[in-house]
């Protein structure tokens, strides 16, 4: 968060939000505040600055609390309806209508795998099972050493390059069961 | 980082001719290339021509609806006190569709000029680009662009000394397919949940915050520059009277060669799937097809002789949607796939409509019945009225999107969902 200056406010709001630096064990705790630091306040203007209303600015700040968090508190969520003049209820109602935002710490990899129609034609299945099996986990449960959590995830928008992996920020496409371990031994 | 193949029946001269040039995402690269020419020229237009330019071309959305794209800007309003807004649909998630994610990580600056000029012509003072969670590669390539256009004054007030300006602001979802749905886009960024409602009033009338809002897919805006350029006759010398131009095709599944081709509007689609794809694998045989995305109408082996055009995809029962052939083989269950497809939609329904919530889950559960064994000859009835309860009768088009696929698989494959039932299990790809 040191280049925070530079952030031109157009894309304040738009920052990658799922990242090894702060998940498994780098997870901030459930009561880490967002907003009382110097950084945590650019941010805010910043993103404020871009829309007629305080309430557009929800997602932008919900990504920054997870970009900052790596999971999505409840605290977190408090404090972003205090922000923004809306009921933490409300802005629980919004953070839970998407998939994206982890609503307890996740594993320092967060892979998920797709099993839509493309990539299940190309072997999806096998690929997630290959995943959960080579990190011992079922789907959705973080491995005991906080490294991987493996989800099934609906199309990631890469259907050509299929089977389609996505690991925190990442994709990796042309995934093969036999990629797996390879895959999982580049992560750490 | 996957690079689409190319073939010689391609045009990539045009949308994806800089695609795979590294330097054609920096601001330098992109001047070296012509680039912000079709913006400077759009600056010295009043704002009535450019819609006019963009109507005779007869550039049609690419986000799935195709509708006429100057016709849409001519919707908008005259300009009064109240704030203008574009939004650019770069949520591309319609399974089958990848070629916006390939516009944006290849070209950024194509996209940030077709929403500048866009923004002229409907005099809108602030573009919101919704680029879906996932795309964090999108994402960095296209926040690098979007400050390198702001600091060259591309962007922000006074755009090349012109006197006029707009500004372009990066929203980024997380994770819902429903945001993708214009009045559900618009929701998500105003108020928090992706919840679309009923039209009218149109986005022209009441969009963004309440006040005019165009609302137009990542490919169409990318078309726009090289419009302005060369001007509409050149755009129409391509395609048909009714579909102009060439098209990013997003071919998948069961194909030797998938990937992102851009070719003229009208070649058959056993062409795209045979010549530019490569067909499918040795000894195996085309099976079913969804031409333009999972939400369109199934087309057998026999149907593929159709031309890839909007009137001529709608001729043969289907529909060009998002141009994203999904292609199945032989050893493809029917069943299989069309529960995938319809559990994705009830995944994604957003729930509002009861017709919506409960059909989707119903259809994904009865699918799931007889794909492993169990199912009853009066499922498929059972399907049927499903089908007619869900068609018509919701806020978004969510619902017929299953209900197009299914219905069409039904008609098409109902020996195999039959066989599948009175065996408990595939016989089609044994
Ligand atoms: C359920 C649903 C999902 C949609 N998803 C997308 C999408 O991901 N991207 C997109 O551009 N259009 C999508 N659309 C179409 C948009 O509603 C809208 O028609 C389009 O963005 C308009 O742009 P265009 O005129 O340039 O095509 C979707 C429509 C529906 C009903
Ligand atoms: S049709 Fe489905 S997705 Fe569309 S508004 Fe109704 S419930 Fe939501």
């Amino acid at each position: 968060m040191s280049d925070e200056v530079e952030l031109h406010p157009a894309v304040a709001g738009a920052q990658p939000y799922m990242r090894a630096e702060t998940q498994g064990e780098n997870s901030a705790p459930e009561d880490a505040p967002l907003f009382d630091d110097g950084a945590g306040r650019e941010r805010l203007e910043k993103v404020l600055s871009r829309y007629p209303t305080r309430r557009a600015a929800l997602l932008p700040l919900l990504n920054y609390a997870q970009e900052r968090n790596g999971w999505v508190s409840r605290p977190a969520m408090k404090e972003i309806a205090g922000e923004l003049d809306l009921t933490p209820a409300y802005v629980h109602s919004v953070a839970t209508f998407y998939t994206m935002y982890n609503q307890r710490p996740v594993g320092k990899y967060l892979i998920q795998v797709c099993t839509n129609i493309s990539c299940d034609l190309c072997g999806g299945e096998e690929v997630l099972e290959r995943f959960l099996e080579e990190t011992g986990t079922r789907p959705g449960e973080t491995s005991e050493d906080g490294l991987y959590t493996v989800m099934e995830v609906e199309c990631l928008g890469a259907c050509g390059f299929a089977t389609v992996v996505q690991v925190n920020d990442e994709y990796y496409e042309d995934v093969t069961p036999e990629r797996v371990p390879e895959i999982l031994d580049e992560l750490d | 980082m996957a690079f689409p193949e190319t073939h010689e029946r391609e045009t990539r001269t045009l949308l994806s001719r800089h695609m795979g040039e590294e330097e054609a995402r920096t601001l330098d690269g992109w001047r070296e290339r012509g680039g912000y020419g079709a913006l400077e020229k759009a600056l010295e237009m009043e704002p009535d021509e450019i819609v006019t330019t963009v109507k005779e071309s007869g550039l049609r959305g690419r986000g799935g609806a195709g509708f006429p794209t100057g016709v849409k800007w001519s919707f908008m309003p005259e300009k009064g006190d109240d704030p203008h807004y574009l939004a650019c649909n770069a949520d591309e998630s319609e399974p089958g569709a990848f070629k916006d994610r390939e516009l944006m990580r290849w070209t950024p600056h194509l996209l940030i000029e077709g929403c500048v000029i866009a923004a002229r012509a409907i005099q809108a003072e602030h573009v919101y680009v919704y680029v879906r969670g996932e795309f964090f590669e999108v994402i960095r390539i296209l926040n690098r662009a979007v400050t390198d256009a702001y600091e060259a004054g591309y962007l922000g007030e006074d755009i090349l000394g012109s006197g006029w300006g707009c500004d372009l602001t990066v929203h980024v979802g997380a994770g819902a397919y429903i945001a993708g749905e214009e009045t559900g886009m618009l929701s998500s960024i105003a108020d928090g949940r992706a919840e679309p409602r009923i039209k009218p009033p149109f986005p022209a009338q009441s969009g963004l915050f309440g006040d005019p809002t165009t609302v137009n897919n990542v490919e169409t805006l990318s078309s726009v520059p090289m419009i302005l350029d060369n001007g509409a006759d050149w755009y129409r010398q391509w395609g048909s009277d009714d579909s102009p131009g060439t098209k990013l095709w997003c071919c998948s599944g069961h194909l030797n060669r998938p990937g992102n081709y851009e070719l003229e509007l009208g070649m058959p689609l056993k062409d795209i799937i045979h010549d530019v794809c490569g067909g499918v694998p040795e000894g195996r045989q085309v099976r079913a097809v969804f031409p333009g995305g999972s939400s369109t109408p199934i087309l057998s082996r026999d149907e593929l002789d159709c031309e890839t055009t909007y009137e001529g995809l709608s001729e043969a029962g289907s529909a060009l949607g998002t141009a994203s052939p999904i292609v199945m083989d032989e050893s493809t269950c029917i069943v299989r796939a069309m529960r995938r497809v319809a559990h994705f939609y009830a995944h994604e329904s957003c729930g509002q409509c009861v017709q919506c919530r409960e059909g989707t889950a119903w259809v994904t559960k009865i699918l799931e019945r007889i794909e492993r064994g169990g199912g009853e000859m009066e499922d498929l009835d059972t399907l049927y009225d499903l089908c007619e309860q869900m068609t018509g009768k919701t806020i978004c088009v969510l619902a017929d999107s299953v209900v197009f696929p299914l219905e069409s698989s039904l008609d098409k494959f109902r020996d195999e969902y039959e066989a599948h039932i009175k065996h408990d299990r595939c016989t089609a790809t044994a």
